[in-house]
């Protein structure tokens, strides 16, 4: 039974994980309906960034964090007003098609420049650091991995719905043409979209590269988790991306504790689940 | 005074169809100017060119002293040109009071407090203020009528675009918009309005401009282009010697 108990919690945790992974894929998703399938690879460049940082400085993951975060945010500015932003209009083939593209760049410039050998990030005694909870013990690393993610979500969910920029992004979303004829430049809103998405996969690149060993290919698996949660939870709604990924990580673990091989597939299964019952998500957002 | 808006040769037509003919015309500052045509005419499209969201074949678009022909929508609604839609288009997710605060922060480069009790003013002018905190996709058309116009204002305009805000309103509603069109021209706003209600229209304009098939086919003084022989024919349909 206490197995069971710890299979449950493990999951829930490492849904917050999952849940930054989505943050990301919602946001940008949510601001411009852009889905970007390189994400998941972008998430391993942020894995990658935090490695040589923090080998290169000598400095703990979360310290390169304060490089990689600002890095990767400038990278999704960079990328939007150069790139991305020509791809968007009616047509939703083009941005599918470069950012698959991008993907595949990033892949293989990340196979070039670090092989394909397995790398971790050492975050040191944290990593195996753990707190008794009753007859349970809980890792330090997977709490404080958790914890972050209710203060990203939490951090979004401020900026959309509390300050100016965040008014820009839902009145963008709402509708491009009035947002612009109101003196919102798009261009430059959906820049910023992409510079806070990719700062939130800064973050979710470094927790991902201390919890487990990452090589340039597992960008493409990192990528179905973050859909997974965003559409569990529902389009739209930031808590809901973090529930979807709560329900995804405990699918998983629990999932792994029925048979070690199940862990994969109990997530999918669960996603079908949601998606045979609920095919808004659980919280959907209530407008449109 | 001298003018505000200039345009000078302005065509634009979508295959076929020519919504701008060779259009030229000037407002100045402090004028209220109506425009009238059949539907069809190009009204609707020549807002889109002078607000930016449509871009001219041909021609010129002078806004107080500098050329706008190829700036940004977005940059000319910071110059001071804001319009309304005929088809209110709220931000429907936001309540009307973030839709105002769009215009006062983006538009008009307000912030913090500034930027609300301006946008407070501008729904207590619209009479949207016990609204304020309701999302926009639950108003009535007459109140997302209002709030068009509350969000044009939002953004602080020196040019005020009207599309035909008094369509459906019963004429109490119609008295009170006209009162409210007339004490923001008085505060000094410059308004082109395009209205099928004449005498809406005819109430706050000192000039009217009339267009078909994209052509200005007359403009001056209200009275005088009413009575006129081409209005009488394109606009009002009616043949003058039967």
């Amino acid at each position: 039974m206490i197995e069971w108990a710890n299979a449950v919690l493990q999951g829930i945790l490492l849904g917050g994980l999952y849940a930054l992974f989505a943050a990301g894929l919602s946001l940008i998703f949510g601001v411009m309906r852009l889905v970007n399938i390189a994400h998941g690879d972008l998430i391993v460049l942020a894995a990658y960034l935090g490695l040589s940082t923090s080998v290169t400085l000598g400095v703990h993951p979360f310290v390169a964090l304060l490089i990689v975060l600002p890095l990767m945010a400038a990278v999704g500015y960079a990328l939007q007003r150069g790139l991305l932003n020509r791809t968007l209009g009616p047509d939703i083939l083009p941005p599918l098609l470069v950012t698959f593209g991008l993907s595949v760049i990033i892949q293989n410039a990340l196979l070039e420049g670090y092989t394909a050998d397995p790398q971790k990030l050492s975050a040191g005694p944290l990593e195996t650091a753990s707190i008794p909870l009753g007859e349970l013990s809980v890792g330090v690393m997977p709490l404080l991995t958790f914890g972050i993610a209710v203060a990203v979500i939490a951090g979004l969910q401020w900026i959309f719905y509390a300050t100016g920029l965040g008014r820009g992004f839902r009145a963008v979303s709402d509708n491009q043409e009035i947002a612009q004829l109101m003196g919102l430049n798009k261009a430059h809103v959906f820049g910023l979209a992409m510079a806070l998405a990719l700062a939130v996969t800064a973050i979710a690149g470094i927790l991902l590269g201390i919890r487990t060993s990452f090589d340039p290919s597992i960008g493409g698996g990192r990528l179905i988790f973050g859909f997974e949660a965003v559409i569990i939870g529902g389009l739209g709604s930031l808590w809901g991306t973090l529930a979807g990924g709560v329900i995804l990580g405990v699918a998983q673990t629990v999932g792994a504790k029925i048979d070690p091989g199940w862990q994969l597939l109990a997530g999918h299964i669960a996603f079908l689940l949601v998606l045979a019952v609920r095919p808004n998500g659980l919280f959907p957002r209530v407008e449109h | 005074m001298s003018a505000l808006l200039s345009i000078n040769g302005l065509s634009k037509s979508f295959g076929a169809v020519v919504v701008a003919d060779e259009t030229s015309f000037e407002v100045r500052a402090g004028e209220a100017v109506g425009i009238l045509g059949p539907n069809g005419a190009g009204k609707t499209s020549l807002f889109n060119l002078i607000a930016g969201t449509l871009r001219p074949d041909a021609g010129r678009i002078e806004f107080a002293d500098s050329d706008i022909t190829e700036t940004s929508a977005a940059r000319r609604c910071k110059l001071g040109i804001a319009r309304s839609f005929q088809v209110p288009q709220p931000f429907g997710g936001m309540t009307v009071f973030e839709n105002a605060l769009v215009g006062a922060t983006q538009g008009a480069d307000l912030s913090g407090r500034e930027a609300e009790s301006h946008a407070l003013t501008v729904l207590q002018e619209t009479g949207l203020l016990p609204k304020a905190n309701v999302r926009a996709e639950t108003l009535t058309l007459l109140e997302r009528k209002r709030l068009e116009m509350a969000r044009a204002l939002s953004a602080k305009p020196t040019l005020l675009l009207l599309d035909e805000i008094a369509g459906g309103l019963t004429d109490a509603e119609c008295g009170a918009l006209i009162e409210s069109i007339k004490r923001i021209h008085a505060g000094g706003t410059t308004i082109i309005w395009i209205e099928h209600v004449v005498h809406a229209l005819l109430a706050v304009v000192q000039r009217v401009i009339v267009v078909d098939f994209g052509r200005k086919i007359a403009e001056g003084e209200p009275g005088r282009i009413m009575e006129s022989r081409e209005v009488k024919e394109i606009y009002l349909g009616v043949d003058p010697d039967a």
